[in-house]
């Protein structure tokens, strides 16, 4: 599903030039659901924006399914964001000004699909992630873990191969988190591979391999 | 752009009615103001436009006075008097002039009566071509012509207020009147701008007063139409009627006051002059306005799109294209700015007509209307502004990379 073969990344703030990943070779497979950890500032946050073509790699090779990617433009880029890939972020990252309805419908308005039949899927996902009495409500009127599964809602519609989570429980209290895990852990069951940014090692623990980044590089792989 | 497309825009819109609203505004208010100016422009303008309704702008009117200047051993002090062959001696001296007419003034009011009713009016021998100077236009029948003139015709020409006393309802035309002993048949009634004086006034053939009033060949008045001729032309042409006159009634032809030449061109020409600068401003002013608008959109727009730098960056985290949001926010732009500018356009529209029709009668402001032609190009300007505006933030909407953009919450 996903290979990288000496990935490199370093971002420039001022004269100085912070290496944030340094080579790091890593092979998910499909069907995985792979916890990556990490102090702050160990690159995690950024494999994971490059992992979701959020963000453009220096050096190294980057194959999503049989993919190669490389330069491929803002436009093509979003395109594989919304077929491939759904994102869950540690501030849930929900329109304000939309309902829980609609924020799930959006990616479906960026494939074209007629708002009727949009709103109709996603209060299918709305039922999956058990919201559906929610549907109508504002993100301000919705808990942070209703929220959580209203942005999971959403990141599932486009159907991606790959669900890419920065910090998924970063704002939810231990129980929301657990509840939140086991969601998580039913969508992969259902093939969907999934890639979970956390710092917290209770939530790495319930997934079935662990990296651990340090200083960009890949300090430890396994279950 | 597809409906569903449309109605993404109108439902951020409606959900930010705060933003939607200010945008709106700035754009409905500078089309209103500029709208309300134009309107209060062109009121100005026909105000100094109807001051000259009365006679014809392109005239000049020569009144006799008295020597000012020793001449020729003539002391000062001494009467010009006009006679006919005065009037032909301009017309053959001064070039370029058009109408012509000389005016014989029976002094004091005269008892006129038709049958038992009698009241007292303003009579005025005049020539054929005394319509056009005074801008007269005949309501009933016809003006006085050459045929009246030469043959000394007891006609008169009446204004509605002679008619109305004289004759109420009735048709006066073919009928007689009496004007002090003398009758004459009524040939046409008048209309006439220049208020209540004029209309109370009855024109009879100049040769007519002339015989009958016992004025020999004197003329009190002579004024002539000057054409198309330039102010210059006009002023040359004011000069050489005085010099013509001169000669004939020999005093210096520098003499200001033996005749007195008033030059309605030059007068309004100098009324023209000033409402130019009125126009003038009224276009800066106007043109500040409306950019003070696209400034204000411009800014809006901008704000508005570092103020969604989020929203932005969960779309194209999810999938929204580069284009896509360019078309987002510019449709945004379009729709706001074409909506507020046609609500700024028809309010601005509205309420000048409101104060057209119930200004009050006064000098300075008349019948202010506003070209449609020019408030639509305005308005299509901020449109075409407002998107312009839009331009910008949005190509900086579409760079926003969507891990910037949500890292900053």
């Amino acid at each position: 599903m996903i290979v990288l073969r000496g990935v490199n990344k370093s971002y420039r703030t001022g004269d100085a030039a912070v290496h944030v990943l340094k080579d790091v070779d890593l092979v998910i497979n499909e069907g995985e659901m792979v916890s990556v950890m990490g102090s702050s500032g160990s690159g995690k946050s950024t494999l994971l924006n490059i992992l979701g073509l959020l963000d453009d790699h220096d050096a190294g090779t980057y194959h999503l399914g049989e993919t190669l990617i490389a330069n491929l433009g803002e436009r093509r880029a979003a395109q594989y964001r919304n077929r491939f890939i759904g994102f869950v972020f540690q501030s849930f990252n929900l329109l304000a000004f939309k309902s829980a309805l609609e924020n799930v419908a959006l990616p479906l308005y960026y494939q074209g699909v007629p708002r009727r039949e949009r709103n109709r899927i996603a209060l299918d996902y709305l039922r999956k992630v058990d919201l559906e009495d929610r549907a109508n409500h504002l993100p301000s009127e919705l808990s942070g873990g209703q929220k959580q599964r209203v942005a999971i809602a959403r990141a599932l519609i486009a159907k991606p191969k790959l669900l890419l989570a920065d910090e998924p429980t970063g704002a939810l209290d231990s129980a929301t988190s657990y509840q939140l895990m086991e969601l998580l852990r039913s969508i992969n069951a259902q093939g969907i591979t999934m890639v979970i940014v956390t710092h917290e090692p209770d939530i790495a623990e319930r997934t079935d391999r662990v990296i651990v980044l340090k200083d960009g590089c890949v300090f430890r792989d396994g279950s | 752009m597809s409906l569903d497309s449309w109605r993404e825009v109108l439902d951020v819109l409606g959900r930010n009615k705060l933003r939607t609203g200010l945008t709106a505004l700035s754009v409905a208010w500078g089309i209103f103001m500029l709208v309300l100016l134009l309107g209060a422009g062109n009121g100005l303008r026909h105000g100094v436009e109807y001051d000259f309704r009365d006679d014809a702008t392109n005239s000049i009117w020569i009144r006799q006075g008295k020597t000012s200047l020793p001449f020729e051993g003539h002391a000062p002090g001494r009467p010009v008097n006009f006679e006919m062959s005065d009037i032909a001696a301009i017309r053959r001296d001064v070039a370029g002039l058009d109408h012509m007419s000389g005016r014989y003034y029976l002094r004091g009011g005269f008892p006129v009566s038709r049958g038992n009713k009698s009241a007292s009016f303003d009579i005025r021998g005049c020539h054929p071509d005394h319509q056009y100077l005074e801008r007269t236009s005949i309501l009933a029948g016809r003006f006085i012509n050459d045929l009246d003139v030469s043959e000394r015709r007891k006609v008169a020409v009446i204004g509605p207020t002679v008619k109305s006393v004289l004759f109420g309802a009735s048709d006066p035309l073919g009928e007689i009147i009496n004007i002090r002993g003398v009758n004459y048949t009524v040939i046409g009634v008048f209309e006439d701008q220049g208020g209540q004086g004029e209309l109370r006034r009855i024109y009879i053939p100049i040769s007519t007063a002339q015989l009958v009033y016992h004025g020999g060949d004197r003329v009190h008045q002579i004024m002539y139409t000057t054409g198309a001729a330039s102010l210059d032309e006009s002023q040359a042409m004011a000069k050489r009627s005085r010099q013509v006159l001169a000669e004939r009634h020999h005093f210096n032809p520098e003499d200001r006051r033996a005749v007195q030449i008033s030059n309605n061109l030059a007068q309004f020409r100098k009324l023209m002059d000033i409402f130019d600068w009125v126009r003038t401003f009224v276009w800066v002013v106007g043109v500040g306005t409306l950019f003070a608008g696209i400034v204000g959109v411009s800014n809006i727009m901008i704000i508005s799109v570092q103020e969604r730098t989020l929203e932005i960056g969960i779309r194209k985290a999810i999938g929204a294209t580069p284009g896509s949001i360019i078309g987002m926010i510019l449709t945004e732009a379009l729709l706001i700015t074409s909506v507020a500018g046609y609500v700024g356009l028809t309010a601005g529209v509205a309420l000048v007509e409101a104060v057209r029709r119930n200004l009050p009668e006064n000098d300075y402001v008349r019948n202010p209307t506003v070209d449609v032609r020019v408030a639509v190009v305005a308005t299509l300007l901020l449109i075409g502004a407002g998107a312009l505006a839009g331009v910008l933030p949005a190509l900086q909407a579409a760079r926003v990379r969507p891990v910037v953009a949500m890292r900053n919450v």
